[in-house]
């Protein structure tokens, strides 16, 4: 047996594995068998690292090399080179104009970066319940069931600040309080993990990367409100995530960790795994605890709440995955460490996703109170391309978007509901200047239409009466009075549903409308859309100063409305084009552009047809 | 699982295995591998400290290569680096001469003076 002196750390988060990881692996494993030095190399697949963009990614213990946007094609060299020979491919780091990152402390991306609940992710086997255990994994539960009392418990979360990063912001401590006083010889806490907002994938990250600390927190939740059973409600779309958990609980069964008599103490705990079927609504904890039960996915009124009467009709604790998370680190270095970061009611990190128009995409984790511009412009490494920052949508189809002037606003759960926007599950959609607004805001709504459940009145109605209008607009027949009736809409929707996606449905409508409305003005008055984005509001034209008369884009016009000769250069026939914008790629000198508004001629013919309509 | 004490039993087995994802550790061994390192065997020699680090079931040890360190006429080269004390290069090597380097220099602290070409502090 030779003594492995390397440790590769790849990481097979969905965003690694979906750009090949897997192959990256087995031809790693297949080089290495061929290099003849199998034995002295340690290959583990790890969670997410977070930087999504560069994948697949992959660390290089001991020295900690971070290797970017790998290939199969770079295996062999990298094999041979720093496997073999000892020497970095320099060629396979992250790089800019003027620097190599050589190491994972070098980059950027990390720097301002403060890993808590994502501590272990990307550096220890998911698979493994001892590398779990060295990191040290299970000390919380075990300090808190031998020195604890359940009633210490609440008050250790309460003094940290800790509040439910699911959404709402709930103070942890008091949703524990409230079960613990319940009175009843069964109790159940639920791991909320049906995430669903679009762009959002912290959750699935978590349970993928570092199961282990899930069950963990979950123990220490059971343990303050005196629950004897646990489900972690995983949505069906993550099977990566379910078969993680199942094995850490089987694991942990194994080991002792669950059962009765955990730590010899009188705490008996158990856990399981319950899928759910991807219904968007069933992430709020009333219809999450009605699918459990197996009914259809509903929410129910409140009160009762669940801390009183949940699942099969018991006090229940229902808490988002990394609330759960957090809480390990928190027992272990103290509620006065975790209060230290952030401020005023908002402490500790959190975990954001970055996606949309940004360098570094990926899954970041940063003290609460930080600026949106050190998230976006730091961590994010800014905007994608030579593009400019025009809005970022916060807390998915229930959030809102803040734009430019909100960029020094420090990221608290209150600065952001008070702006329109909210911290929701930490999504982060970074927009550029290409994106027209009254569409974003169509876009999100059209979510949560679809999965609006059709129970109550106000959102199953409402939020598809607000999506005619908007779409009345976005292909130019806005009226005077649109912009007054979305508001009116939007408000009465929040303050009547019944659960908490239509009360937070209408937001990137509203927020939209008061960031932007001279873009609603635009469309409804003057029938133009000022980022070109709405096909009806906007048109293609040919600068024939610039046009050479190459004919390529005739050649390419799916209708064939674009005509001409080498001398005359080339028009399109507005009333035929279908706004495809075939013509603006293909041009070779950039001739083809977008134009705001309606073109002349469509208006002119539309004015025609009305006249004749009246003679008809 | 009954105590806390079980527990550390455990995480300290397993913290081994993730050692050289930490940088913790007491000795590192530095093997020269450019071209005239491989040339003159040292791979070899670097498999016989893995392996004799393994046989002894060795903590703290970190093996480490680099490239051409320039002396080629001594290849292969080694450097043991301990935190606070003068770096030692030991030249010649051969698998034999590794093992030695193990059992006197990294466990018993003795450096071996025959093989030591230079220390630089």
């Amino acid at each position: 047996m030779l003594y492995r002196r390397i440790d590769v750390l790849l990481c097979c988060g969905s965003g690694c594995v979906s750009a090949g990881a897997h192959k990256i692996k087995q031809k790693l494993i297949s080089e290495i068998a061929i290099q003849d030095i199998t034995e002295e190399i340690n290959i583990i697949e790890t969670g997410c690292m977070g930087p999504c963009d560069a994948g697949p990614v992959m660390l290089v213990y001991p020295e900690g090399v971070f290797y970017q946007k790998l290939t199969v094609e770079d295996i062999p060299e990298l094999v041979e080179e720093h496997f073999k020979k000892g020497r970095p491919v320099k060629r396979l780091m992250l790089h800019d104009k003027e620097n190599i990152y050589e190491t994972k402390k070098d980059l950027p991306f990390y720097q301002k970066q403060v890993k808590v609940a994502l501590e272990n992710c990307g550096h220890i086997d998911p698979d493994s319940i001892n590398e779990y255990i060295a990191v040290n994994g299970y000390e919380a539960i075990g300090k808190i069931l031998t020195e604890m009392t359940p009633a210490d418990t609440i008050q250790l979360v309460k003094e940290s600040g800790l509040r439910g990063r699911g959404g709402g912001g709930f103070p942890t401590w008091l949703k524990w309080k409230l079960t613990s006083e319940a009175e009843n010889t069964h109790k159940y806490l639920i791991c909320n993990g049906d995430e669903g907002d679009p762009g959002a994938f912290m959750d699935r990250s978590l349970m993928e990367g570092d199961p282990h600390r899930i069950l963990e927190g979950m123990m220490i939740a059971a343990y303050a409100t005196g629950a004897s059973k646990g489900y972690f409600y995983i949505r069906a779309e993550y099977p990566l995530a379910i078969k993680r958990i199942r094995q850490a609980i089987s694991q942990a069964h194994e080991y002792g960790l669950l059962g009765k008599n955990i730590f010899d103490s009188s705490f008996d705990f158990d856990a399981e795994v319950r899928t759910g079927a991807g219904a968007f609504v069933c992430g709020e904890e009333t219809a999450l605890i009605a699918s459990i039960e197996g009914k259809r996915g509903q929410p129910t009124p409140k009160p009762p709440f669940p801390s009183v009467q949940g699942v099969w009709e018991k006090p229940t604790t229902v808490n988002n995955v990394e609330t759960l998370a957090n809480l390990p680190t928190i027992f272990r270095k103290g509620a006065d460490w975790f209060y230290s970061m952030g401020m005023d009611t908002s402490r500790g990190t959190k975990v954001f996703a970055l996606t949309g128009d940004i360098k570094n995409t990926g899954l970041v984790e940063v003290p609460m109170g930080i600026t949106l511009r050190e998230l976006i412009f730091d961590v994010g490494g800014g905007m994608s391309g030579d593009s400019k920052f025009k809005a970022v949508q916060l807390g998915g189809p229930s959030g809102g978007c803040l734009t430019i002037d909100h960029l020094d606003t420090p990221i608290t759960y209150e600065t952001l509901t008070e702006k329109g926007a909210m911290m929701g599950s930490g999504g982060v959609i970074v927009m550029n200047d290409s994106n027209c607004m009254v569409n974003v805001a169509k876009f999100f709504l059209e979510f949560s239409m679809e999965e609006s459940c059709g129970k109550c009145t106000p959102c199953r109605i409402g939020l598809k009466h607000l999506y005619t209008i908007l779409e009345r607009i976005v292909s130019g027949e806005g009226k005077d009075g649109d912009i007054e009736q979305l508001e009116f809409l939007g408000k009465s929707i929040m303050e009547t549903s019944l659960c908490g996606l239509g009360k937070s449905a209408p937001n990137p409508v509203l927020s939209t409308i008061r960031y932007f409305r001279n873009e609603y003005e635009a469309h409804i008055q003057h029938k133009s859309c000022p980022e070109k984005v709405c096909k009806p509001l906007m048109h293609y034209t040919i600068d024939i100063n610039k046009c050479i008369g190459c004919s390529l884009c005739a050649r390419k016009c799916p209708v064939e409305c674009i005509s001409g000769t080498r001398q005359d250069k080339y028009i399109i026939d507005q009333i035929e084009c279908v706004k495809c914008g075939n013509c603006l790629e293909v041009c070779p000198v950039q001739a083809v552009s977008k134009v705001s508004g309606i073109s002349s001629e469509v208006l002119n013919q539309s004015r025609k047809l009305t006249a004749a309509d009246l003679y008809r | 699982m009954k105590t806390l004490e079980e527990l550390r039993q455990i995480r300290q087995k397993a913290q081994n295995d993730l050692k050289m994802r930490t940088s913790s550790y007491k000795y590192k061994i530095v093997v020269g591998m450019g071209t005239s390192g491989i040339a003159m065997g040292a791979r070899d020699v670097m498999k016989s400290f893995l392996d004799e680090i393994a046989a002894r079931n060795l903590k703290d040890i970190l093996v480490s290569q680099t490239g051409e360190k320039g002396l080629s006429s001594l290849e292969p080269v080694v450097d043991i680096i301990e935190e606070g004390k003068p770096t030692i290069t030991y030249g010649n090597l051969n698998p034999e001469k590794a093992r030695r380097i193990i059992i006197e220099h990294l466990v018993n602290n003795h450096i071996v003076n025959d093989y030591v070409v230079t220390t630089k502090d």
